[in-house]
């Protein structure tokens, strides 16, 4: 990692290191980053199916937030909020309704306590080296309350989009969710972007009791891109965090959700696709933390991979000793349309209480000959034939999502991506 | 790739000659011929592993069942050379035997995507969800297809009665111009049989051609034959009128066999 790390610290830590607000946090990041970096085993575990060679091409160019970033054309029917990141700046703030307080976190000057109990609880940056460069690092994004008991009718869109242009660039975005008891939220966090940079992103996510989320990620990164991202969450008794990740771009990314089940009766949900071709390698790292009694956990992954791309799967559920009448789900299903794609899952469980009900398993598979023959048999194409039934494999782990209308928006990335992707022969040839 | 429509058909809708195939290296058919004219019906009946649905599956083109030997012409095109889908859209439909369970695949999606991919071919519009609901609820309702059901998954969890009247309902959607059943009366229940016979019936017309595969000559009372063939160890052993029907029926297939192979 040494080598690494100097090409991926932006020139601009300075700024970090003199606001006061945020120095202790700072200082804590760069030290983590001295001690350990990507060297101690745990970390080399966690990490050992990305290849962090590929970084080496960085230079450490902080990015500089551009004019204006739009939202993707499909929102557009979402009545929503929105909130633009532009190479890892806040640039844009609808008006939002007046129980929500909303932090620009690019002043340095002073920030609210509310901000700084919360900003890096959630997260360890010594076991997660990425998010300790971020932490040094970002210059901007946005914190956000949603105050006891606010019922937020509206979805919040969150934009992240990262130009490079001739540039190579790094950005560290940072986001903060503070939901107080009783708040209710829909968050959609879309990633965009185009030429080659490294998206840097932290998403952290402090749940009171009662409170509910429904957050949903969108990766639609540049192919050429890297799209690095840390989401952790802390969730009190009670509360509801329905999480759901579909990725379809970035040359390399590792989505990487956390969550503590802090309180009884926690639901999480946290579920997702990813959609890979040509030579995308997409990762996912999921790790859930019953830390209390009597909470569940669902997770459901399903993954397509054409051409020559890579999955990895990788999720630990670890239930704590006094955590009993856990109820935990976890499974990563993968299709794997070509000879040439690999997949690694790597499902884990730590269970340490004894009256628990958890399971987790990993499978692969093909499109089944029968069910394209029954489809072709009534005149549909053998490529939409494909695509209908790689569509339905998806949508299994979509319709996990709550939200009918986003719910339907990502349904509907998901089948742009199959008439892009799928074609009638991937299979037999491999290509 | 050659997909059209066949608006009109002046000669024998369907010309099999000398079929020979056979399934995992295995020798099925062995010599199927027949000729089937447009408004015909024609009933296969044959002991099971006679190769009945071998033959539908040849005809609709399914990979599985490889051709070695014969030709099959469809309204003079040659349909071998097709592909499952252009077969379709030529006018071909198959009732299965036994329906493919498609999970995730809403019967809604299912069968607009099949009416979309003829109107496509027929440079005709596109029916969106709304619209096409619309379109499919009577008929549905007809054959005892609720819309409880058009919103599952594809024969996923359905009995085997249901399977069979989603495939009929399907054929109604599609109005092809031959029509396949292969044991369409298995699994019906004794009133499903009458609604799934009228469904059928309601479908004839002097252009339309049917070849029914049934074990059971009470179907035939429903839905009335021009011909009988009887099919063991992968041909054509004897055809006849209605009334061989009622004869295997009381005779079994043995005496009907002459050769066995
Ligand atoms: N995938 C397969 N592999 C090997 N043999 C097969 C396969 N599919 C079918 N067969 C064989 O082909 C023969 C013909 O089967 P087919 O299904 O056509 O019979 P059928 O006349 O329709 O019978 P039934 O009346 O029982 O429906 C059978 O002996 C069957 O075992
Ligand atoms: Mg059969």
């Amino acid at each position: 990692m040494p080598s690494n790390k100097k090409h991926l610290l932006p020139n601009n830590i300075q700024e970090n290191s003199e606001a006061e607000w945020l120095g202790s946090l700072f200082r804590k990041a760069v030290e983590d980053i001295e001690r350990s970096g990507m060297q101690g085993t745990m970390l080399a575990e966690a990490w050992r199916f990305t290849d962090l060679n590929s970084f080496k091409v960085f230079e450490p160019i902080a990015a500089t937030n551009t004019a204006v970033v739009s939202c993707p054309k499909f929102f557009a029917e979402l009545d929503a909020v929105e909130l633009h990141i532009s190479n890892g700046a806040l640039i844009w703030k609808d008006t939002f309704p007046e129980y929500v307080d909303l932090f620009d976190l690019a002043d340095r000057k002073i920030a609210p306590s509310w901000l700084t109990e919360a900003l890096g609880s959630a997260i360890n940056t010594e076991m997660h080296p990425f998010a300790a460069i971020n932490t040094t690092a970002f210059s901007g994004g946005v914190a956000m309350r949603i105050r006891k008991d606010a019922v937020m009718k509206k979805p919040i869109i969150l934009l992240v989009d990262t130009q490079a242009n001739d540039k190579i660039i790094v950005a560290n975005p940072r986001v903060l969710v503070v939901l107080e008891e009783g708040a209710v939220v829909d968050l959609i966090e879309v990633h965009t972007g185009s030429g080659i940079y490294i998206n840097n992103v932290v998403t952290e996510l402090i749940i009171g009791k009662n409170a509910r989320i429904g957050h949903y990620k969108l990766q639609t990164e540049d192919t050429d891109a890297f799209h690095i991202a840390m989401n952790a969450a802390h969730c009190a008794a009670n509360s509801i965090y329905d999480n759901f990740a579909l990725s379809t771009g970035a040359k390399l990314s590792r989505n990487e959700i956390s969550a503590t089940l802090d309180g009884i009766h926690t639901k999480y949900s946290i579920n997702g696709s990813y959609l890979g071709c040509s030579d995308q390698h997409m990762e996912t790292v999921t790790f859930i933390d019953h830390a209390k009694p009597s909470c569940v956990s669902h997770e459901l992954y399903k993954g397509v991979l054409v051409n020559h791309a890579q999955g990895v799967f990788q999720g630990k559920i670890l239930v704590r000793k006094n955590a009993q009448k856990t109820n935990g789900y976890q499974m990563n299903r993968a299709l794997l349309l070509s000879k040439e794609v690999k997949i690694n899952s790597k499902p884990e469980l730590e269970i340490y209480a004894d009256d628990v009900m958890c399971s987790h398993g990993a499978t692969v598979g093909e499109l089944d000959e029968e069910q394209i023959f029954y489809l072709m048999a009534r005149g549909i194409s053998k490529k939409q034939a494909r695509a209908i039934l790689v569509s339905a494999y998806v949508e299994e782990a979509i319709n996990y999502i709550n939200n009918l209308l986003i719910r339907d928006l990502f349904t509907m990335v998901a089948s742009n991506w199959m008439q892009q992707n799928i074609t009638d022969t991937q299979d037999i040839n491999g290509s | 790739m050659l997909v059209d429509l066949i608006e009109e058909c002046n000669m024998t809708l369907l010309e099999i000659e000398n079929i020979h195939a056979e399934v995992d290296g295995r020798p099925i058919l062995r010599g199927i011929n027949l000729s089937i004219e447009a408004g015909r019906i024609h009933a296969i009946m044959g002991p099971n592993g006679s190769g009945k649905s071998t033959l539908t599956y040849v005809l609709t083109g399914r990979e599985s069942c490889k051709v070695t030997q014969g030709s099959i012409s469809f309204c003079g095109r040659d349909l071998l050379s097709m592909e499952p889908d252009e077969r379709a859209i030529a006018g071909l439909f198959l009732a299965m035997q036994y329906p493919v369970e498609l999970p995730g695949v809403s019967g809604l999606t299912f069968l607009r995507e099949a009416v979309n991919a003829r109107r496509k071919v027929a440079g005709e519009e596109l029916v969106d969800s709304m619209e096409f609901l619309k379109m499919v609820r009577s008929k549905a309702n007809s054959l005892g297809v609720s819309d409880e059901m058009l919103k599952r998954s594809v024969n996923v969890g359905f009995s085997g009665g249901e399977k069979k009247r989603n495939e009929i309902l399907q054929m109604a959607m599609l109005e092809p111009r031959f029509c396949i059943l292969d044991e369409t009366d298995s699994g019906l229940d004794i009133d499903a049989l009458k609604v799934v016979s009228d469904g059928v019936n309601s479908l004839r017309s002097s252009d339309r051609s049917m070849l029914v595969i049934t074990h059971y000559q009470r179907l035939l009372d429903y839905i009335e034959p021009d011909l009988v063939h009887v099919l063991a160890h992968g041909r054509i052993q004897k055809t006849g009128g209605k009334e061989l029907a009622l004869q295997l029926e009381q005779r079994g297939y043995i005496n009907f066999i002459e050769t066995a192979a």
